[in-house]
């Protein structure tokens, strides 16, 4: 088990490796020059000049880049080229936030998704399966920003009122978001949920539990929902690592200072420093969710081998 | 047969399942009795309707099947008349289960001992260290080596044979007073499946219970069995003791299927014999005698109406017109004639 961790661990670093170069080399082609956009629209070409050759942009990709990987192994991802606050302290301002509305938005999808994907798989074919899966489509053709439109509209303005309209910080502002964020991922839970209890239910093991004289609940709950988790699991963990990613969007929306929108605003400014650092970070995290969803796995069923 | 002798009575018991707005007939008025502390084995072609019958007693039918009526008499009271918590006190507690498949029938993610301690558990409220006590003293009775450690194995690491094991230890855990096994060895080795027959038959004795055993196997029939029903789409065609079954057999279904059977006792010459033609399907019911598109001494009366389960003197049972005083062919012994009559049929 810990040496199979610690050989998934060793694997991230070719990844996080490949992302830099991506990252790195897509920024550096895109079109704008962030000399140009720091020294302003009406500074002279010399300006310009000497700018680039402040930021070190004049000098080849190659060694712009070693010196890029040369500060990330000792810990300095640079500063940015905006602000000259450090890449990291950047990004620590911002990723709680991020880590924060992915975890209760995966919780609330998890809670709902799950429990409307039992309960419309054990109703097969009802009213209430029927009506829950149309919630279900409709929770996941709605596009994020609208949704928390919607919300804002009603829940924040007046007359209700009950929830602040964008910020961050107390309970209260978490709320909208959240349920934003959530509502796509619990409807994939409950659509993943419902078919693989139903391929579940139909197992022999199941009606072995039935003969054995378990009560439905338990049957329910017990023997088919364990073995149904691992597709779920999987799709929990796929979703938590894009909330991760950042939700521009939603963090537009509601005016949160996430990590979705310092990549955009980066990206805008054309400030490599930051973009490249945030990516990097959020690779990390992916690579770091996925590879507790495998010990899951195991967690949830013996029978698979990590090796 | 007395009623308080039989463990089991099952009456005209009829499961239908409901498929796209047509009813199929799994059981259709299956009628037989268990003694107490002996095994019957339920015999028949794959679609007879055997492990329907046996789920069915056990109310485990699931959708969109339905027990559509009869009565199953267990201890004198009507199973179909119980509410589904009592019935979910008698599962696994004095009616137990074993299936046919052991590699699927357990479940993955559960130690082989929770799953014996399980049902103990259930039926009666032990704590779970005391159930799992239970569970060990369960394996040794089953003949599981080093049960100790067995205990703590997930249903994968065991073979075919021992998994069977511990469905048996599962399905004896409570002590059961009937027993039904739906075809407990098809899916093992035949040197295993003689152990589990042997194991099952010892555990019999020594808990005095009543089995139930589903098989399409003659020779395990022979081996294990007091009683034998032999179905036939849906139907019992015929009821018997094993060695009146076996020595004189009265519906020409039960010659055809001990003819199909390979003897070791006797030189065979060329092929095995086979009964003609399929199992009927059940939108393609034959109006009479559902056999009679397969029987080499069909005639007329028996292609248009279906004849009774007549009881014999000796309590035999058997569904077919050459028995009754209406047959109106020329004088047939079914066992005799079967092979000339075969050989003729086109």
């Amino acid at each position: 088990m810990l040496v199979y961790i610690i050989r998934r661990l060793l694997q991230t670093i070719p990844v996080l490796l490949g992302v830099t170069i991506l990252v790195f080399s897509m920024m550096h082609l895109i079109p704008g020059d962030p000399a140009q956009i720091i020294a302003g629209e009406s500074a002279s070409e010399t300006q310009v000049e000497q700018m680039r050759e402040r930021l070190g942009l004049n000098e080849p990709l190659v060694v712009q880049y070693g010196k890029f990987l040369g500060g990330v192994i000792q810990g300095d991802l640079g500063n940015s080229i905006r602000s000259g606050n450090p890449v990291s302290a950047e990004i620590g301002a911002r990723i709680m936030v991020t880590i924060e509305l992915a975890v209760y938005s995966t919780i609330l999808s998890i809670f709902l998704g799950l429990i409307a994907g039992i309960v419309s798989a054990t109703k097969r074919y009802t009213f209430w399966d029927t009506s829950i899966m149309i919630v279900a489509l409709f929770g996941l053709s709605m596009p994020n920003f609208w949704l928390g439109l919607m919300l804002i509209q009603y829940f924040a303005l007046p007359p209700l009122q009950w929830f602040p309209v964008s910020g961050w910080g107390t309970p209260g502002h978490i709320v909208l978001p959240v349920i934003t964020l959530g509502t796509a991922g619990a409807a994939i839970i409950a659509r993943m949920t419902r078919s693989s209890m139903l391929e579940v239910i139909n197992q022999d093991y199941i009606r072995t539990a039935r003969a054995k004289g378990v009560k439905e609940k338990y049957v329910i709950y017990k023997h088919a929902l364990r073995n149904a988790l691992i597709p779920v699991v999987t799709v929990v963990g796929l979703q938590f690592g894009v909330l991760l990613g950042g939700t521009v969007l939603t963090e537009t929306v509601f005016a949160i200072n996430g990590m979705g929108r310092l990549v955009i605003d980066a990206i805008n400014a054309r400030d490599f420093p930051i973009v490249q650092g945030s990516v990097l970070v959020i690779a990390l995290l992916f690579v770091l969710v996925n590879l507790i969803v495998d010990l899951s796995y195991r967690f949830l069923n013996k029978r698979i081998e990590l090796d | 047969m007395e009623n308080n002798q039989n463990i089991i009575e099952v009456n005209e018991l009829q499961t239908s399942f409901f498929v796209g707005g047509k009813e199929v007939k799994a059981v259709d008025g299956v009628t037989f009795s268990v003694p107490s502390g002996k095994t019957l084995g339920l015999v028949g072609e794959s679609g007879s309707g055997k492990s329907i019958t046996s789920l069915s007693i056990m109310r485990l039918i699931a959708e969109p099947g339905k027990v559509k009526g009869g009565e199953i008499k267990f201890n004198g009271e009507n199973l179909l008349d119980k509410s589904e918590g009592k019935m979910r006190r008698i599962r696994g507690n004095q009616i137990s289960m074993i299936f046919q498949e052991p590699m699927t029938s357990l479940n993955p993610v559960f130690t082989v001992g929770d799953q014996i301690a399980e049902a103990v558990m259930i039926h009666q409220g032990l704590s779970k260290k005391e159930a799992l006590k239970k569970a060990l003293e369960m394996l040794e009775l089953v003949g599981i080596p080093s049960p100790k450690a067995r205990l703590k194995n997930y249903p994968h690491e065991l073979s075919g044979g021992m998994r069977q094991r511990v469905m048996i230890a599962i399905a004896l855990a409570c002590r059961p007073e009937l027993l039904i096994a739906d075809e407990p060895t098809t899916a093992l080795d035949v040197t295993i499946q003689a152990q589990i027959l042997r194991l099952m038959r010892n555990l019999q004795d020594e808990l005095g219970m009543s089995v139930i055993l589903i098989t399409h196997d003659l020779g395990v029939v022979a081996e294990t069995c007091d009683y034998v029903a032999v179905m036939y789409s849906g139907k019992i065609v015929e009821y018997a003791d094993v060695n009146s079954l076996f020595a004189n057999p009265k519906h020409p279904y039960t010659v055809g299927l001990l003819k199909s059977l390979p003897r070791h006792d006797i030189d065979q010459e060329g092929e095995l014999s086979t009964i003609k033609g399929m199992v009927p399907t059940p939108d393609d019911m034959p109006k009479g005698c559902r056999f009679a598109p397969r029987c080499p001494f069909a005639r007329d009366m028996c292609r248009e109406s279906l004849p009774h389960l007549e009881e014999e003197e000796n309590g035999n049972q058997v569904r077919c017109w050459i028995h009754t005083d209406k047959w109106d062919g020329p004088e047939v012994n079914v066992k005799h004639d079967y092979e000339s009559a075969a050989s003729q049929q086109s």
